[in-house]
């Protein structure tokens, strides 16, 4: 697919990753055509805009979230705050409901997360031995099922068999590896210095002992890598605790989101008589506060999700 | 054991089963939990399709109580919801692959003739941002947008226009819909093309320069071929998952006024097997779905193959 660059940057997965900020290299020494300062200045505006319209919906919703409900209704609210207060926001944290689905998507994200690593961090060590007989098959075994699955309702049917009804597990065992992330791991094993191997084999260590030993603790980065992707996707996840759970108290906030602006929970139910403020408000509240932990932690780990792409896309 | 590493002398494929199994046990068993996830998560389900030709019956055996032959199948090829269903995901696929599909082509290229890193880096990390959106928020998002107090409501009003609906209306589902996708992966999709522009050679361009080429010939004869292989492969994943347009997304969005445009075959699946329990039936229409999906990303990848020379295998 795509091949590494011949200029690697210290990347934070430890594979030679392009660095994307470069910019092109100047082809030219002459001066710029006058057509072409023009382009350079279009291009400029359109990339402005598209940073723009991309961030618009988010300070949109930060304004909404602190502003009168009178002055949402009116249709004013862009994206500053219009009738400043936090009546909504206190509203909303004083819900039991909203803070026991919030701690449910904390539980339900690292639980998942540990068994996705557990599951993902081995098959792709497996999968990156290639003197091992058989692994093709299990390589296709595991790529097959990114291109056909069994469908909506036989796994509704086995997850229900399962007993996992109303259970942490109907959300973080079915989806449990992700195959994207398995052969990302696996490009990154294979590049593993196998000298550490074989010298940690000579000192004795048995192929549990190397992998355990060695390999991980020398994998720290790209293990960061995978944690961050399955974190983000098990936070966000929704779908299957809206189709195995029943009761409210096992919701993750998602979920308790997604009432919300489906309006099966009206206005929020449960508000303190305190709140006059509802509906518009309420909805920007639960967003912004769904959404605030990726936010604030997303400048900080970006790198490392660029990198897991990237690594992925090495021809292995 | 030493005796697990690979020998160097070893010559592959000449190794028998029982051989590796001793060699490598070890190996096997760290696979073991994942192979058996595997075979109960993805690939029963895959049997349980089997309930397409046998009636089941719930609290029954998950495998159906009885043969019915074709009967589910014959039943949804006379179902007009199911073709009103199967157009608009024919229509929304399509223009998902036409419009989502070329822009971060775009985007890339015009950040890759950005001079500032500085700047660069911010539309970078300001346009990946989407991607890590629960589906949830996107679907918030596009309520807050549109509704009648909302910022589109707001230009229309600026130009003079009465406030829409738009969330009610069948003819504006399309649009936004694409819309929210457009916002949600285009900035994340540009990356894996910038990977690939920074591994052209620079004396590429210096030829193409040498030999009188502007800018736009440059760009059209050395970039685009450059990247070629990855729009390839990108675009037989894309046509890959063209029958599961954005499942979720619409059916946080969709309502029953806006039904018409927006019941695709996967939202459709959910309300004959989930809300009016015919769990057979719908699986017949999820098999068929599946199948199509599997069908069009051979056809792709063999076509691909054929006339690019890229292909996922």
């Amino acid at each position: 697919m795509v091949n590494t660059a011949p200029a690697p940057t210290t990347d934070p997965v430890g594979g030679d990753v392009p660095d994307l900020t470069r910019p092109r290299p100047e082809t030219t020494t002459v001066k710029d055509t006058p057509g072409y300062t023009v382009f350079r200045w279009v291009n400029t505006t359109i990339l402005v805009l598209v940073a723009a319209v991309t961030l618009y919906p988010f300070l949109n919703l930060a304004a909404r979230a602190f502003s009168s409900e009178a002055a949402i209704r009116s249709g004013d609210v862009t994206v500053w705050p219009i009738g400043f207060n936090t009546t909504t926001l206190m509203s909303v944290l004083e819900q039991d409901l909203f803070w026991r689905n919030y701690a449910n998507t904390v539980v339900y994200t690292v639980v998942g997360t540990a068994i996705a690593m557990a599951l993902t961090t081995t098959f792709a060590y497996v999968l990156s031995k290639k003197y091992l007989k058989g692994r093709m098959i299990l390589i296709g075994f595991a790529v097959f099922t990114m291109f056909f699955t069994g469908g909506l309702i036989p796994n509704y049917i086995l997850v229900s068999e399962l007993g996992f009804k109303n259970t942490i597990w109907a959300v973080v065992v079915p989806q449990a590896i992700n195959v994207f992330n398995l052969l990302v791991m696996k490009s990154f094993f294979e590049n593993f210095p196998v000298e550490l191997e074989e010298a940690a084999a000579i000192d004795g260590l048995t192929t549990y002992g190397i992998f355990f030993r060695v390999v991980l603790p020398l994998s720290k980065a790209v293990l960061a890598t995978m944690v961050l992707f399955y974190a983000v996707w098990f936070w966000n996840s929704w779908f299957p605790a809206f189709l195995y759970m029943d009761d409210p108290e096992m919701y993750p906030v998602t979920v308790f989101l997604r009432n919300i602006i489906a309006g099966a929970t009206g206005t929020g139910e449960g508000l303190s008589d305190v709140a006059v403020q509802i509906g518009a408000n309420v909805k920007a509240v639960t967003m912004l506060l769904t959404a605030l932990p990726i936010v604030c932690l997303y400048p900080f780990v970006q790198k490392y999700f660029v990198s897991g792409v990237m690594l992925g896309s090495v021809k292995g | 054991m030493a005796t697990e590493l690979r020998g160097a002398t070893e010559l592959r494929g000449k190794e028998t089963w029982g051989l590796a199994l001793r060699k490598h046990w070890r190996l096997y068993t760290l696979a073991l939990l994942p192979v058996i996830w595997f075979l109960v998560f993805r690939y029963l389900p895959m049997a349980g399709n089997v309930i397409a030709f046998r009636r089941f019956r719930p609290g029954g055996s998950i495998f159906g109580e009885e043969w019915v032959g074709l009967y589910y199948i014959e039943r949804f090829i006379q179902d007009q919801a199911f073709w009103q269903a199967f157009q608009n995901t024919v229509i929304i696929g399509a223009l998902t692959l036409v419009i989502v599909f070329p822009l971060p082509i775009i985007l890339a290229l015009l950040l890759n003739e950005l001079r500032s890193r500085v700047f660069k880096r911010f539309v970078q990390t300001v346009s990946y941002l989407p991607h890590f959106m629960s589906v949830v928020i996107v679907a918030g998002f596009v309520f807050e947008l549109t509704s009648l107090d909302g910022t589109v409501n707001r230009l229309v009003k600026l130009f003079g226009g009465d406030p829409i609906s738009f969330m009610q209306q069948a003819d504006w589902f399309r649009t936004i819909y694409v819309s929210s996708e457009v916002w949600q992966t285009v900035g994340w999709g540009t990356i894996l093309y910038l990977a690939t522009l920074t591994t052209i050679d620079a004396q590429l361009y210096e030829a193409a320069r040498i030999d009188g080429a502007n800018r736009w010939q440059q760009t059209w004869h050395v970039t685009l071929p450059g990247i070629r292989p990855t729009m390839m492969v990108l675009l037989i994943l894309n046509i890959g998952q063209f029958m599961q347009v954005g499942f979720e997304k619409i059916f946080l969005l969709y309502n029953t006024l806006t039904q018409p445009t927006a019941d695709v075959i996967s939202t459709y699946i959910y309300r004959v097997g989930l809300t009016s329990g015919q769990l057979s039936y719908a699986t017949a229409i999820g098999l068929f779905e599946a199948v199509i999906g599997l069908v069009l990303v051979f056809s792709a990848n063999a076509i691909s193959r054929r006339v690019t020379g890229s292909s996922l295998w």
